[in-house]
């Protein structure tokens, strides 16, 4: 998107002026229809104090790394929960517990850009138990757990670059798949960038998730010929089994993308019958290549996270599988590829097109029925465009790029350089209504999307471009993002409301199928870390060589133990930390001057490590850095540190002086 | 087996519902405990009425010295097995014993359990005035006295931040009903003797 981004924006630029006069269904500016917004709309996002908004939304962080939990309608953020970069706030990629989680064949790597979140599916509906989301730079896909709203499990993507079809989940979970956005040369290898024609390769993930555990594994990854693969969405309902991707850049152009990959007058729609191929897999078919990539798991009663670097991945070359991979022509370059709730109708969202090209399932199988191919690309078929094609929604606005479906049969695509959402009837492709955006819009939401049944009622757009909507920040601002009431025939703008990092897609949902299951503490019955001391009676200091670990208590107020002596210079300090609290939303925090990480933020019944390498000579304070009681500040200690020859012996203490 | 000696039987199995059913509850209410702290007074255990509330009241309670709420105390013995005795003492009256033995057995129960009663108030009184010297808060009444934080026997009171309610459950009135089925045993009794007397 970043790249579009900069093609697009002095596009759009041009673009808006030029539709703001020529257009007769565009918009005018925000200002002069606000007194146009009823009273009623501030009764509709207003929830009382106390109250619980009626949705979450999870809308990705982009370059944040992260995942943010928002409340529809009130717009409210809750909670910015790390999954792909480090988060000074809990500790999370500091922590000794869950720098492993950060852990990939490159070694570790602070950061991600996140982009598509997706939740998980029983029988085709949202079930509310994960929600997965992919990492585009270093490909990976993360496992959300929305019991305790922490990334729970990562795995890298070999063979694959720039994870950006991904991770959209088929509808019982069996899958989440991870497309690739840049093809590479299969395996890495030291080759010249201008033999990219038909030596690079594009690698389809399809990434299974055990029934019980939601335990990540790389099933099988399909080879594909050397395009780009932008977007991707299971089909569902009687396409069950099928997934589809966008392509662009047919052209395997390897410079100068802007230009040289949006020459062809179509691109592909790739449509993959993964159940075939899983069934070749599971008769042995594929090979297994040496591969390099990291998986890495926390486990919620040790509460740590392991890294284990596999080494081998299987591979399918598609035309190893007859009637597995057809191509779809769609034209000029398709971003969004999305499927209505019918699993009939597969839209591509032909960026630099003026239509909205829609492809028919039922007419695609009886297309490969009939054998109707008009060629073949790397051995694949493709398939006649008027063949497949169930409609065009004829000039509906500039640049398309995604498409939601609500319960009653609508359909709602977001154009980029018009800025605008547009309402469209799915079947007969007419056009209802358009409302603008602010500005510049990239997905859209509407909750429950991606399955066969939108819970409707709201469509939040997310923004590219900020400009004037909020009190200026510099010239670094967040996102807006726009909430819509979709209930009646006509769109309805609600609110207007900052996101955090680049919000890319967003998945939503009903609040109470999450609610009643979310985590207030964890069991300290149930904590099996190794370093836990369960009462202040197992409080400890244990020096083994140059390391000293400290088993250490927390709960309200103060630290057992608070007193430690007989630290010297070049010690490893491992404070290990456990909260003995087990009430509700009472963390402690653990800071020592000096440390060279973050502060650790420790859950009731949680154990958390900081690694401290003290440099200097002194008595160093720590302290609880959530305020946790009214005797927080309060909650302090002391630690010792000797000179490098000293014998001073390791003691410790709380409530007594050291002896 | 005479009619009231049938409800007698009734009247003395009833207590035994102390076994399944907590006797008392307090319950502390403040702005930020949303879900109230709470714990059941079985007649052999305190428990907690959401996981983890025992501890949470103790935490609470240790700011303004008050002392941990034990894990056992003597009276969880005690109270079995005066359950059981009675229990014992009225199925032989229940089975043998005439009217008159049922009033006697109504006016132990009285007693001991107004003895019970007491004896809960003392330790309630304990734990909310014998405060540690060392107490983190120490707060005193209008007079300069040191106040107390002693929960209600009976009813609903505010202690500082929190409301504290006290009341009877379903044991207590197995308990209850058990010792007023007891009375109208004799009652009955006494009336069908006189008819039969005359």
């Amino acid at each position: 998107m970043n790249t579009m981004k900069h093609i697009l924006k002095p596009i759009a630029s041009l673009v808006i002026v030029l539709v703001t006069f020529t257009s007769c269904n565009n918009t005018k500016k925000s200002g002069s229809n606000s007194g146009a917004l009823s009273s009623n709309v501030a009764e509709k996002v207003f929830v009382a104090p106390g109250e619980h908004d009626e949705f979450y939304a999870f809308i990705s962080g982009g370059y944040s790394g992260n995942l943010t939990v928002y409340g529809l309608p009130s717009g409210r953020m809750f909670k910015e929960i790390p999954v792909f970069s480090q988060f000074p706030t809990s500790g999370y990629g500091y922590s000794e517990e869950t720098k492993p989680m950060l852990n990939t064949s490159h070694g570790f790597i602070p950061w991600g850009d996140s982009h598509h979140p997706d939740i998980s599916q029983t029988n085709g509906e949202i079930d509310g138990r994960f929600i997965f989301i992919n990492e585009n730079n270093t490909p990976r896909i993360a496992k959300i757990d929305l019991q305790s709203f922490e990334t729970t499990e990562i795995i890298e993507v070999p063979n694959s670059a720039g994870n950006h079809s991904s991770s959209f989940v088929t509808e019982n979970t069996e899958y989440v798949v991870a497309g690739t956005r840049f093809s590479v040369p299969i395996p890495q290898r030291d080759m010249p960038i201008k033999d990219y024609k038909g030596n690079f390769q594009g690698a389809l993930s399809f990434i299974s998730v055990a029934p019980e555990t939601g335990d990540m594994d790389i099933k099988f990854q399909v080879l594909m010929p050397g395009f780009n693969y932008d977007l991707s969405h299971p089909g569902r309902g009687k396409s069950h089994g099928w997934f589809f991707f966008t392509t662009y850049n047919t052209e395997e152009a390897n410079t100068l993308l802007e230009v040289n990959a949006s020459q062809n007058d179509k691109d592909f729609i790739a449509a993959v019958n993964w159940k075939k191929i899983e069934e070749y897999v599971n008769n042995g078919g594929g090979k297994m290549m040496p591969a390099e990539y990291a998986h890495n798991v926390y486990d919620e009663h040790t509460h740590t996270a392991t890294s284990t670097i596999k080494k081998e991945v299987r591979v399918v070359n598609p035309t190893d599988v007859p009637g597995a991979v057809f191509f779809l022509p769609t034209p000029k370059s398709p971003h969004g590829c999305d499927v209505d709730p019918t699993g009939e109708y597969i839209v591509g969202n032909g960026k630099l097109s003026a239509n909205l090209t829609v492809h028919s399932f039922t007419k695609m199988l009886d297309a490969i029925e009939n054998e109707k191919f008009d060629g073949e690309a790397y051995g694949i078929p493709i398939l006649n465009f008027e063949d497949v094609l169930a409609g065009t929604v004829e000039q509906p606005g500039l640049g398309p790029l995604h498409t939601e479906f609500d319960d009653q049969g609508n359909a709602y695509t977001t154009f980029f350089i018009s800025s605008e959402v547009v309402k469209w009837k799915v079947g007969t492709w007419e056009v209802i209504d358009r409302k603008p955006t602010y500005y510049s819009v990239g997905h859209l939401t509407i909750p429950g999307g991606n399955s066969r049944k939108p819970q409707g009622k709201y469509m939040f757009a997310m923004n590219k471009i900020t400009k004037d909507r909020y009190l200026p920040t510099g010239p670094e601002m967040e996102h807006s993002a726009q909430l819509y009431d979709i209930s009646g025939d006509k769109m309805e703008l609600l609110l207007d409301f900052p996101t955090h990092g680049e919000p890319h897609y967003a998945a939503a949902m009903r609040a109470d199928l999450i609610k009643e299951r979310s985590r207030k503490i964890y069991n300290l019955d149930e904590n099996n870390h190794p370093y836990a001391a369960k009462s202040d009676a197992e409080t400890k200091v244990v020096r083994d060589g140059n390391e000293v670990h400290i088993y250490m208590t927390t709960i309200r107020s103060h630290f057992s133990p608070d007193n430690i002596e007989g630290i010297k210079v070049g010690d490893k300090v491992f404070f290990h930390v456990t909260n003995l609290e087990q009430d509700f939303d009472v963390p402690h925090g653990f800071a020592v001057l000096g440390q060279n990480t973050s502060e650790l933020l420790i859950m009731p019944g949680q154990t958390k490590t900081s690694v401290w390498e003290p440099t200097k000579v002194g008595v160093w304070p720590f302290y609880c850095t959530d305020f946790c009681s009214a005797l927080h500040q309060e909650m302090q200690g002391y630690i010792r540190v000797s000179p490098k020859n000293a014998d001073t012996p390791i003691k410790w203490s709380m409530g007594e002086d050291i002896e | 087996m005479k009619k009231s000696n049938i409800i007698m039987l009734i009247a003395v199995i009833l207590p035994l519902g102390l076994f399944l059913f907590p006797l008392w509850k307090i319950t502390l209410e403040a702005p930020q405990y949303p879900t109230p702290l709470g714990m059941y007074i079985h007649i052999n255990d305190f428990a907690d009425a959401n996981p983890h509330d025992i501890k949470n009241i103790n935490l609470m309670n240790h700011y303004v010295g008050m002392k941990y709420i034990p894990e056992a105390i003597p009276e969880f013995k005690i109270f079995p097995a005066g359950i059981l005795i009675t229990s014992l003492i009225g199925l032989i009256i229940a089975f043998k014993g005439n009217y008159k033995w049922f009033l006697y057995w109504f006016i132990l129960m009285v007693v001991l359990s107004s003895a019970g009663l007491y004896d809960f108030y003392l330790w309630e009184h304990d734990y909310g005035h014998n405060l540690d010297p060392k107490a983190i808060m120490k707060f005193t009444n209008p007079d300069g006295t040191q106040m107390g934080f002693q929960p209600p026997l009976f009813g609903s009171k505010n202690i500082l931040n929190f409301r504290a309610h006290s009341y009877p459950r379903l044991g207590a009135l197995f308990l209850g009903l058990g010792i007023a089925t007891s009375l109208i045993a004799y009652l009955v009794g006494r009336k069908n003797s006189k008819t039969t007397e005359q």
